[in-house]
């Protein structure tokens, strides 16, 4: 018989899970662990259940490492088990910030025990990149979820470390692990680790440096460069800084301060969409917006930033002059040179994926000729039959850009277009609704004005989101006359966003009783 | 050529007398089929034993080298018939599937099997398929191990125990002329551990020893009168047998513990979950070391009734850990345990859940409960996970619904996507119709972002799926089938059953070249070369020749427009029978994995390479991400809008696009917007390159000077 055990007196095994998924290196990382423990005076088990893990599936890495000594000193081989328990692990790898939460949710990272060693970067979920607006999960909800559960929370975006230095990041996961100071191992044993292994060492052990300093915040945590730092190409032909400059002036005697940046960006959008005359246009408009706001608002000037927001994104609609000016600037060229890493030597050539239907086309050029298009008739069809399937334009050609080039002079005859006096129509309708609605209630003219996102994109997106966004401005009297007429306009909002169908719009109708 | 390579790994198959092998479960059962003088080996992939299958054909050579023959099977039934070499003649032969999927596929072959009995020693090993990463059926293989007496050993899953019962497991089968199941969990299918080796083992009695001089005996053939023995048989000598080999090897294990007046019964794989969970509740050590005594069965099926009673005998209680259901051995340890009027209480399924895996945290707290019954000072209560810890529990309340699903999805230039991308367009033009699914790669298009496909039936019968669908209608069932399914049961049961009996209805065969979802073996229909099987054996030239009329082979399953235009067709021709479409282009992840070496060489030696990637202008792309919803490419993601003015992210195409060209012509086909681009780098420019470039800089740089210029005066 046994003598009653003690397990708090005896070894322990050091538990280590890592979440991942497929092609990120979670195996190697295991694979490394591995080498490391017994090159240390280990013994170590790793299992996984690889299957799901290829195919984009997350998977669970689960290790345990025992002290070689502690089993040659009771002369038997330890138990180790194959899955983690929860609340008994005592490192928690994971490869990005949602897998990161999803082993809090699995209660893999508890207070007394857990290190979660965490990459921030986000691979968003199928159904984060499916919404129809934004369905991203926010960062800090996981962020506060990781810090609260674990006993010590390391995080710092690996993906960027990995990029950075031309590696992957189960490289940085590795050096993050080192400097966390938890595995009996010195620096020196990791980088030995990742030499062993024998395949690119040089820029893993850059990745592990990297990844051992920032870890520690011993070096800043860089993200890779944020889009909204750089000035989006939209804005890369300023207007006439004194035309622009008196504009902006007018405008911030004219609207309130809480209004600014957003109309700042609206005037420089519109100048360079069409002229200073259209941004002066907007300004006007937006004018008469604020003056309702003062009159009626809480004092936020919601409205009026928000209208500032959607009225210059209304106003500059995207028609096909719009597309072809900003496919063929000099500095699009080089974002694109730039997002496909073009290195010194290479040639770049790019492509454009364009499908302009009749409607569009009829819609840009002057609006006689536009009627005419429309008109039944052999024109008509011509047009038809030309543009029945989509077409490729080599924009990095002479013949291609030219093609483009001539679309985009088309921009001083704009306003003779019919598509221009649809829009000015459909805005103007959609203002006047907006400062009549903040007379009576306010909240469901900020509601009525967030309505405006429903009309985006092209061809059949525009159409559907044109469709739901009529059917919901037609409801709107009868939406004022409910309880709470702006939770149910942003409900129907949300619903007219949750599917492609219509479906969810319908339902949502019904439920609030407009049916 | 297989997903993974086990070229490297597959050396320490040479490993002799007393070496240490550190490695996989999968390579240290392989080396142990060595060890035991296996003669041939056969198998069908899927997971957790497609690395089983492809460490077998990497150590091909190996195998040849010790005489030993190693088959890729057409199916888990001509697997389990290849065993069939081991009932007249006395050679140790082995078979590995995927179980119980691939169980039920071989079941015909192993009931014949098990009836006339084996003269050699037959095993078939089976990856059992059970909990989490389980793809299909949360079915167990011990009722087929009843239902054909077949010999079910359960191993501890550590490589010593599992080497150690494939070697006893040919002896058990010699011993009791009966097939023996060895059941490898999926976790212990892929443990990392270390075994002392021995020498590889040829095979005496070989192959051609058997071809040349061939026996036969009318009575282990299955046909009456033969048959009716053969129950008797299992019964009055062959089950005997095997018992008392069982005893006499000591395969099941028993050990001590001061709390002698209960006990625990578990299944051999259950092991180490279970001292876990027992260290966990301060009633074991790290060694397993135990203070409830312990009944290990490494072997689940037949179950010794001595051994039982000997451990139940003076004890107050059992608990039997037997994970899944119906709880068969519980049942019938009670059964034995009144047999021999032994009043010991047993415990199972009241204290463990009935159905599911039994995690870490499932069995600590069922081996706590039953513990506590009976001695409830014994169970600690530190060095617990903190349950009543708050800080833990706002944490996971705080991701209710944050953290989303990652279900496994289509790779990034997967070709079967463009597939139901053109699905999803007919069907806005014709209406949804009844979509009869299959398994492979291809199920994934019930997820989103596709939403397809109705049920699945099961390996190659997508088709037969929709049989009942064969009546007068408007509309045709569309059935999917990969090719890995089609060759494994599809062009019988599905195509042909579908000839036979005049069905009007739409067959889809996604030929992507390889068996993808398990792995990327070679199949028939292969298409590039394989120097050790067969391939090249057309899936159109196949159909034909049972029948079918309208057949159309897509090579490039990428252009969307053929694949909606022939979609479209075979729902809408008048022409009678089948439709069968073959959608061919290569696998993506095999064709990266086959292509990019040779790229990269290329480019180092310094030629002409170009390479395509596709991307998405920001300033366009008005975030209503309908691009990503009709493809669900990886590399398609969401990137916060450069534009101060807009809140919604837009689409971004990472640097993992491989240049496929879907989403190009998504954006065609569906009239999506007009930001997507396809940029075309080209390595190694030749001086035609660079002069054709210098003149097109010098125009456009001119023409967009103007027109920067003309912007200003406006």
């Amino acid at each position: 018989m046994n003598a009653p055990v003690n397990p708090h007196a005896q070894a322990r095994a050091i538990r280590i899970a890592v979440l991942a998924m497929g092609g990120e290196g979670g195996g190697v990382l295991a694979d490394w662990i591995v080498s490391l423990a017994e090159h240390g005076g280990y013994i170590a088990q790793s299992t996984s259940v690889p299957g799901v893990a290829q195919r984009t599936g997350a998977t669970i890495y689960y290790l345990e490492l025992f002290p070689r000594a502690a089993a040659e000193a009771a002369g038997r081989l330890p138990v180790l088990a194959l899955m983690p328990a929860p609340g008994d692990v005592d490192i928690v790898i994971a490869s990005e910030l949602m897998e990161a939460g999803r082993a809090v949710q699995r209660g893999l990272v508890t207070p007394d025990r857990t290190t979660l060693i965490a990459s921030t970067n986000r691979v968003y979920a199928m159904t984060e990149k499916i919404a129809l607006a934004d369905g991203r999960v926010e960062d800090p909800v996981l962020r506060d979820a990781c810090r609260t559960a674990a006993k010590r929370f390391i995080a710092c975006d690996m993906a960027a470390i990995a990029e950075r230095s031309g590696s992957v990041i189960s490289a940085a996961m590795f050096g993050a692990l080192a400097s966390a100071g938890v595995l009996p191992f010195a620096r020196e044993d990791f980088e030995a680790t990742i030499a062993r292994a024998g395949v690119g060492v040089a820029a893993s052990k850059r990745a592990f440096a990297e990844a051992y300093e920032v870890a520690a915040g011993r070096a800043p945590d860089t993200p890779l460069p944020d889009p909204r730092s750089r000035k989006a190409e939209i804005l890369a032909h300023r207007p006439p800084p004194d035309d622009a400059a008196a504009l902006e002036r007018e405008a911030a005697d004219a609207l309130p301060a809480e209004a600014m940046e957003i109309a700042k960006a609206g005037i420089e959008r519109l100048a360079d969409y069409q002229d200073i005359a259209y941004a002066r246009l907007y300004l006007h408009r937006l004018k008469a917006v604020a003056e309702a706001d003062r009159a009626h608002g809480d004092g936020s000037f919601r409205l009026t930033s928000e209208t500032a927001r959607h009225l210059a994104l209304g106003m500059a609609y995207e028609d096909t002059i719009r597309v072809a000016e900003l496919k063929t600037r000099a500095s699009r060229f080089e974002r694109v040179a730039k997002e496909v890493r073009l290195k010194p030597g290479q040639i770049l050539e790019i492509e454009e994926y364009l499908h302009p239907r009749l409607q569009e086309i009829a819609e840009t050029v002057p609006a006689w000729l536009g009627k005419a298009m429309l008109r039944p008739g052999a024109l008509r069809n011509l047009i038809e039959r030309l543009t029945s399937e989509g077409r490729t334009v080599k924009t990095t050609s002479v013949r291609g850009f030219l093609q483009l080039y001539a679309v985009a002079s088309l921009k001083p005859w704009r306003r003779k277009s019919l598509r221009y006096t649809a829009e000015q129509d459909h805005l103007e309708g959609w203002l006047a609704q907006v400062r009549a609605t903040a007379a009576t209630d306010y909240a469901l003219a900020l509601e009525l004005v967030e309505c405006r996102n429903l009309v985006k994109g092209y061809g059949d997106t525009h159409e559907r989101g044109r469709a739901s966004y009529a059917r919901i401005v037609g409801l709107l009297p009868r939406v004022a006359a409910l309880a709470t007429p702006a939770a149910a306009l942003a409900q129907l909002r949300a619903a007219a966003l949750a599917d492609e169908t219509g479906a969810k719009l319908e339902e949502a109708t019904a439920r609030l009783g407009l049916a | 050529m297989a997903e993974r390579s086990f070229k490297e790994e597959v050396k320490s198959l040479y490993l002799g007398d007393g070496d240490e092998f550190h490695g996989e479960g999968i390579l240290a059962i392989t080396k142990a089929l060595l060890q035991a003088g296996v003669s041939y080996v056969g198998g069908y992939q899927g997971a957790p034993i497609s690395h089983l299958m492809d460490v077998l054909a990497d150590a091909n050579d190996i195998l040849e080298d010790l005489g030993v023959h190693f088959e890729s099977s057409a199916s888990e039934a001509t697997a389990a018939a290849m065993l069939a070499a081991s009932v007249h003649y006395p050679l140790r032969g082995a078979v590995t599937f995927k179980s119980t999927v691939g169980t039920n596929v071989a079941s015909d072959a192993l009931a014949n099997l098990a009836s006339g009995g084996v003269k050699g020693g037959a095993m078939i090993i089976v990856g059992e398929d059970y909990g989490e990463g389980s793809s299909i059926m949360q079915e167990r293989s011990h009722p087929f191990a009843m239902k054909s007496q077949i010999w079910l050993l359960d191993p501890k899953p550590n490589l010593p125990t599992i080497v150690d019962m494939v070697e006893k497991g040919f002896e058990l089968s010699e011993a009791s002329n009966t097939p023996v199941m060895l059941q490898v969990r999926i976790r212990a299918c892929h443990v990392y551990g270390r075994f002392k080796t021995r020498d590889n083992v040829r095979p005496s009695f070989t192959l051609r020893d058997a071809m040349e001089n061939p026996v036969r005996d009318v009575n282990r053939i299955v046909l009456p009168p033969a048959s009716y023995l053969h129950e008797k048989e299992k019964v009055e000598k062959r089950w005997p047998a095997a018992i008392k080999f069982i005893e006499e090897h000591g395969l099941n294990e028993m050990t001590d513990g001061d709390l002698s007046d209960i006990g625990i019964v578990l299944q051999g794989g259950m092991y180490n979950t279970a001292l876990r969970a027992l260290e966990l509740n301060g009633l074991a050590d790290a060694f397993g070391n135990a203070r409830v005594p312990l009944y290990v069965l490494n072997v689940t099926y037949p179950l010794v009734d001595a051994e039982f009673v000997r451990f139940c005998a003076g004890k107050r209680a059992v608990l039997i850990v037997e994970e899944g259901q119906p709880e068969f051995i519980e049942q019938a340890v009670n059964t034995m345990l009144r047999r021999a009027d032994i009043q010991a209480k047993v415990h199972g399924k009241d204290l463990l859940p009935m159905a599911g895996e039994y995690t870490g945290a499932v069995m600590k707290d069922g081996l706590g409960k039953f513990v506590a019954l009976y001695h409830p000072d014994a169970v600690a209560g530190s060095g617990a996970p903190p349950e009543g810890d708050n800080r833990r529990k706002a944490a996971m309340a705080a991701l209710d619904g944050k953290v989303h699903g990652r279900p496994p999805s289509f790779c990034t230039g997967c070709p079967e996507r463009p597939i139901f991308t053109a699905m999803k367009l007919v069907e806005r033009e014709l209406g949804p119709h009844h979509v009869s699914c299959d398994i492979g790669c291809h199920l994934f298009s019930i997820l989103p972002p596709f939403n397809i496909g109705a049920t699945t039936m099961g390996y190659g019968l997508g088709g037969a799926g929709a049989a009942a669908f064969n009546a007068p209608s408007d509309k045709r069932v569309i059935s999917v089938m990969g090719d890995g399914g089609f060759w494994h049961n599809g062009l019988l049961s599905s195509i042909g059953n579908a000839v036979f009996n005049k069905s009007d209805n739409v067959f889809l065969v996604v030929d992507n070249g390889y068996s993808a979802a398990t792995g990327g073996q070679d199949i028939l229909s292969s298409h590039l070369p394989n120097p050790i099987r067969a391939t090249r054996n057309g899936i159109e030239k196949a159909v034909r020749g049972i029948g079918v009329t309208w057949a159309r082979t897509l090579t490039r399953t990428y252009d969307l427009k053929a694949m909606t235009r022939t979609l479209r067709e075979a729902l809408t021709t008048p022409e009678k029978g089948p439709k069968v479409i073959v959608a061919q282009s290569e696998c993506m992840l095999n064709r990266q994995r086959r292509v990019k070496p040779l790229v990269n060489q290329a480019i180092k030696d310094g030629k002409r390479v170009v390479r395509e990637r596709f991307g998405v202008d920001p300033d366009t792309c008005t975030g209503d991400h309908s691009c990503i919803r009709l493809s669900g490419c990886p590399s398609l993601t969401v990137a916060p809008n450069p534009d101060p003015l807009r809140k919604d992210p837009v689409t971004r195409v990472i640097d993992s696009c491989v240049g496929c060209g879907l989403c190009g012509e998504v954006s065609h086909a569906a009239v999506l917007c007009p930001s997507f681009y396809k940029a075309s780098i080209v390595n190694n420019p030749t001086p035609a390159d660079h002069r054709r470039a210098r003149f097109r800089r010098a125009v456009l740089g001119y023409l967009q000077r103007r027109m920067a210029r003309k912007a200003v005066a406006a």
